[in-house]
């Protein structure tokens, strides 16, 4: 009998799809995942709502209110739910902002940008609205599992993975824990 | 002269001189206990907390507890181990730690720290202080966001290069490490690359300026070995990956 395969969603919040790109990095050991887990809403599919799924990996920080939106759906349609990657633990680059406020930010970017031609801050309603500061993942949703690194390797991610889906605890060796 | 003096550490004899502290003792015999603000060339100063141990099943700062014979001492358990990680999750949310985009991860004792311990996140609600850095000295730049207030370069400088050149301002969350000049800048100081100052910084936050990200990923000081094999960054000599610029 075949196993039913768990469903996996993925999101790149305020990343740069780094930790996906690691994810990637899998390489064979990918065709050994797929045997086990079947992908639901994520960047490397084309589904665009999110179904009851076992596992959400969120990769990158809160830096706007679709973020939020994201994250809370997330939280609220699978089971566990995995911080993946420096930004979703602590804001990470993206966070380096928070030492500005966020109007000098759109100023210095928008306005006074070298060879801008019209100079004007984006204000369509399709963008979605950024916050006063980025916010690691876990200040909104509850978080069941840490997985830090910029990006953690596909080692740590695979050693990860595969403890997780075979119900064993997680215990990650020295070398694949580090927080760059 | 009777038998050595001992006490045990997690189960371990450990001998020790008079007027030793638990800290001093475990280091001779090679026992490492986790820790920030010591560093066996300074007087303890007992603020970072990260040595905490149980003494006869007392919480008690390994660094500062004189060594007695006798005494039942704990380090490596896992309540202890608890309360390590909650003191670096608190340093690091109180900071500004963005370890990518730091020029000293990787040689970092905050760092190799908080792996040792097992930190897997930060955890709390992050402050995200808003503090300067100042790069005004021609050697040195200083990056206010990552300091932990260990007192380690104002014991430095005041007590060894004789220039006082730190100070720490302030009480409670508004303490902050500040320059002793007017202007409040390192430029203005007699602060030099090759002060005992500018060696003892367990993180990020005094940095030797012109040179960075020198050491590849995967060589770093404590990139494969944890810092209990490796020992403190400021202890060590520049050809092993250490600060010291002598
Ligand atoms: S000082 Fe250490 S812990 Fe802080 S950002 Fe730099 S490497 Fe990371
Ligand atoms: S600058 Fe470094 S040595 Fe000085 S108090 Fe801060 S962390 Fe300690």
């Amino acid at each position: 009998m075949i196993e039913p395969r768990l469903k996996v969603a993925t999101c790149s919040l305020a990343g740069c799809f780094g930790c996906h790109m690691s994810l990637l990095d899998l390489d064979e050991r990918l065709f050994d995942l797929a045997e086990r887990v079947e992908l639901d809403r994520s960047p490397l599919t084309d589904i665009k709502e999110l179904g009851e799924c076992d596992i959400g990996l969120i990769e990158g920080g809160v830096c706007n209110a679709e973020n939020v939106h994201v994250l809370m759906e997330f939280r609220a349609r699978c089971k566990v739910l995995i911080a993946i990657g420096a930004c979703a633990l602590n804001g990470g680059i993206p966070a380096m902002r928070n030492q500005f406020a966020l109007k000098d930010c759109l100023e210095e970017s928008y306005l006074r940008g070298v060879g801008l031609v019209n100079p004007q801050i984006p204000n369509d309603p399709e963008i979605p609205l950024l916050l006063a500061q980025v916010h690691p993942v876990h200040e909104v949703v509850k978080i069941d599992y840490f997985l830090p690194g910029c990006p953690p390797s596909a080692d740590t991610i695979w050693t990860f993975v595969s403890q997780l889906l075979s119900g064993q605890p997680v215990a990650l060796s020295y070398t694949q824990i580090h927080y760059d | 002269m009777s038998a050595e003096q001992c006490f045990t550490l997690d189960g371990r004899r450990v001998p020790f001189q008079d007027g030793q502290t638990l800290m001093a003792a475990a280091l001779d015999a090679g026992v490492y206990i986790p820790h920030l603000c010591f560093n066996p060339e300074f007087a303890p100063h007992g603020s970072c907390r990260v040595c905490l141990v149980q003494v006869n099943g007392r919480v008690q700062a390994a660094c500062t507890t004189p060594a007695a014979a006798g005494l039942t001492v704990q380090s490596e358990i896992e309540e202890l181990r608890e309360m390590r990680r909650g003191i670096l999750q608190m340093l690091f949310v109180e900071g500004n730690h963005v370890c990518p985009a730091c020029e000293k991860s990787g040689a970092c004792q905050l760092q190799a720290v908080a792996y040792y311990v097992g930190m897997q996140t930060p955890h709390y609600k992050h402050f995200y202080p808003r503090r300067p850095v100042d790069a005004s000295h021609p050697e040195a730049v200083i990056d206010f966001n990552r300091c932990i207030l260990c007192e380690l370069c104002v014991r430095a400088s005041r007590d060894v290069d004789g220039k006082n050149v730190f100070a720490v301002q302030g009480r409670g969350i508004q303490a902050r490490l500040v320059v002793n000049t007017p202007s409040g800048q390192l430029g203005a100081t007699p602060f030099s690359i090759h002060d005992k100052a500018a060696q003892v910084c367990p993180t990020g936050t005094i940095l030797t300026k012109h040179r960075g990200y020198e050491t590849p990923i995967g060589q770093r000081l404590y990139d494969r070995k944890p810092i209990s094999v490796v020992g403190d960054v400021a202890q060590l000599p520049e050809s092993r990956g250490g600060r010291r610029h002598d």
